[in-house]
């Protein structure tokens, strides 16, 4: 809503021993100032070496921003050579005049824009991105490299490790998951199951639906399952709780006060996901078979001591384990990248939102880029 | 005198079973440097907040260019809002803007000034403050406490505004900051017709730019006038507000100067 305010004027007229008189009138404040700027800027091109006559006796109210309108066109007419003579100057006026020339920054050193060269500037940019791109990867292997260092530090001296934080950070990052790790993987058993019972019904192949379920889910589907949610949940609280911690100055406190805070913060979270993330890993096992064998009883009415005595049969522990095993690696990397995040967070409102984000994408692929080569390598191994 | 700008009228704040404020009545008149005084948690920030908007007293009246605040319409809120500057306690600077997009930013909302002029305004702004130019490109993050004061007062100055509301403006403030920081208000006042409204603790600028100032204590105004006036009230509450060592020293002074000079 704009102020419903008196509006600033400026009329040209003729008057007797003057080229041209100019007369002000109105409020020459920032909220009406706009009315004139143009004509103005009109007028000061069109008169040069002329007597001119600047009557502002009918300005009712002027502010800064007004004196700072007059100014500037006024010092334009004396640069084009004209005289002026003012009419009906006040002593506020003077006043506001001397409190304006006195704050105004010369004109000289305004435009210091580098011009810009339309033709190199997507390779400006993407130089820039490659730049950035190597060195938050070198921030991140200096990080690694230190977190790891303190953390084989504290593995040497099991009594400084930080257990109350641990636990403590277990319990929101396993203990409050549970409920969101079980919706997602009994859905996942519900969706492969369905696929998979419409094709194997066709050949009549029913009794292979434990071996598809078992295998799949135990050891691919619950780990990554597990760890993008993990990744989505705690990887950004953690960043979120460094970042605000960051600009509250608490890290810095915690520095100077001489607690490293690798050690009390770093440590306890990536201990407390490592240890959480296989636990969550095998809750999801059993929740997405135990949603297999529900739909295996209805869809293709196996009933479930017969889906139990083949699962028994068919899953070798070596894919349980193989899920498990991979699990204290992704947390290694969800908690590594999610506090390297929130360490990076920047003093204002934009940035904590922005590594938020940040973190979480890069906790989800790492994860998944991750999965994909254990795939690769236990393949190529044959196991 | 001229008429009061702001009047406020028996206000009574609650806060739950805390009641902070009982029937505070003052007034501050055009063009005067008013002070709000009083002990911690003695209702201060509350009632410069309910003069702009941003709370509700139970009851009472305050009144602000002639538009009464509280039962204001949206529109009446607005125009208000356009004709006043505020300067919080702790800048609160918009954090993602720098310093000179944190100054233009209602300009460039609420009026149809041209972008060279409005670099200008924000640049004559940034000196006015007594801020060097090259601090205009910076974040909040990147300015010392003092810097941040400076940054906000020329935010809120801004727009030209007709009233000033100041949050201890020079609470954290070096002693030769803060001085300049009072010089700068009285300035100001003297080019802009500004009315100011300060809440403050710092017994200098109480004595070098406060034309007439409230004491609160008690959850009512304890006393208002102008310092001389107010030091002279017998009451135990503002003899306790003066009455300590360095209050004493500063104050004796100044009374010794007014006495003096008549
Ligand atoms: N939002 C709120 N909710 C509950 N109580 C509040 C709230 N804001 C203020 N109070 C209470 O109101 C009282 C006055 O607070 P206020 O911030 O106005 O004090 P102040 O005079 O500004 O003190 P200081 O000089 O320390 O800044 C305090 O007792 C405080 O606890
Ligand atoms: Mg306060």
């Amino acid at each position: 809503m704009r102020l419903p305010e008196h509006t600033a004027e400026i009329q040209a007229y003729q008057d007797t021993g003057y080229d041209i008189a100019l007369k002000s009138k109105g409020c020459w404040t920032v909220n009406s100032i706009h009315n004139v700027v143009e004509s103005l800027a009109d007028f000061c091109q069109k008169y040069k070496n002329s007597t001119i006559l600047w009557d502002v006796s009918a300005i009712e109210e002027i502010d800064s921003v007004g004196m700072m309108v007059f100014i500037r066109y006024y010092d334009q007419l004396l640069t084009n050579k004209c005289s002026v003579t003012l009419k009906g100057v006040t002593q506020k006026h003077q006043r506001l005049d001397t409190l304006v020339r006195q704050h105004s920054v010369s004109a000289l050193e305004k435009n210091t824009l580098p011009h810009k060269n339309y033709l190199l500037s997507p390779f400006h940019s993407v130089g820039k991105w490659v730049v950035g791109l190597v060195t938050e990867l070198i921030l991140f292997m200096t990080f690694f490299g230190e977190s790891s260092l303190i953390f084989f530090k504290s593995l040497m001296h099991p009594s400084r490790i930080r257990y109350a934080a641990i636990v403590k950070n277990i319990e929101q990052a396993g203990l409050h998951a549970l409920p969101i790790v079980a919706l997602t993987s009994f859905l996942i058993g519900i969706v492969i199951t369905y696929q998979a019972a419409v094709q194997l019904e066709k050949f009549g192949a029913n009794i292979f639906i434990v071996e598809m379920i078992s295998i799949s889910v135990t050891r691919e589907l619950a780990p990554l399952i597990t760890a993008i949610v993990v990744a989505g949940r705690t990887g950004s609280s953690y960043t979120a709780q460094l970042g605000v911690m960051k600009i509250t100055e608490e890290i810095d406190a915690m520095k100077t006060m001489g607690f490293n805070p690798y050690h009390f913060l770093v440590i306890p979270r990536i201990l407390a996901l490592m240890i959480t993330l296989p636990l969550l890993v095998f809750f999801a096992d059993i929740i997405a078979i135990f949603a297999g064998m529900l739909i295996s009883e209805i869809h293709l009415q196996l009933s479930f001591s017969e889906f139990l005595h083949r699962l028994q049969n068919v899953l070798d522990m070596k894919h349980v384990w193989i899920g498990i095993i991979k699990a204290p690696v992704f947390a290694i990397l969800i908690a590594m990248v999610s506090c390297f995040r929130g360490f990076q967070v920047e003093k204002n409102s934009d940035s904590i939102g922005r590594y938020t984000t940040i973190s979480v994408v890069n906790a989800i692929f790492l994860v998944i880029a991750c999965d994909a080569i254990f795939s690769v390598i236990l393949t190529e191994l044959g196991i | 005198m001229s008429d009061p700008v702001i009047t406020v009228k028996d206000i009574v704040t609650q806060f739950g079973d805390n009641r902070v404020h009982d029937g505070v009545s003052l007034h501050i008149n055009k063009g005067e440097i008013y002070g709000l005084l009083g002990g911690s948690g003695s209702g201060k920030s509350t009632l410069l907040k309910e003069m702009i908007l941003l709370l509700q007293p139970q009851s009472g009246d305050i009144t602000i260019f002639g538009h009464s605040v509280i039962n204001s319409t949206e529109s009446e809120r607005d125009l208000l809002r356009q004709r006043w500057g505020i300067l919080f306690q702790n800048g609160a600077l918009y954090s993602s803007l720098t310093v000179a997009e944190n100054i233009a930013i209602s300009l460039k909302e609420y009026t149809n000034i041209p972008m060279t002029l409005i670099n200008d305004i924000v640049r004559m702004k940034i000196d006015m403050v007594g801020l060097p130019a090259h601090v205009k490109d910076f974040y909040p993050a990147e300015l010392s406490g003092g810097m941040v004061k400076r940054a906000s007062l020329a935010r809120a100055l801004a727009r030209d505004p007709k009233l000033l509301l100041l949050d201890e403006p020079t609470s954290g403030l070096d002693p030769i900051g803060a001085e300049s920081f009072d010089q700068l208000i009285l300035e100001l006042r003297a080019m802009l017709d500004l009315t100011v409204v300060m809440v403050t603790h710092d017994l200098d600028s109480i004595v070098n730019t406060v034309d007439r100032l409230a004491v609160l204590a008690r959850k009512k105004v304890a006393a208002q006038g102008t310092l001389t006036e107010v030091c002279q009230n017998p009451e135990p509450d503002i003899k306790a507000f003066f009455g300590g060592k360095r209050g004493q020293a500063r104050l004796h002074q100044k009374i010794w100067n007014d006495v003096n000079g008549k």
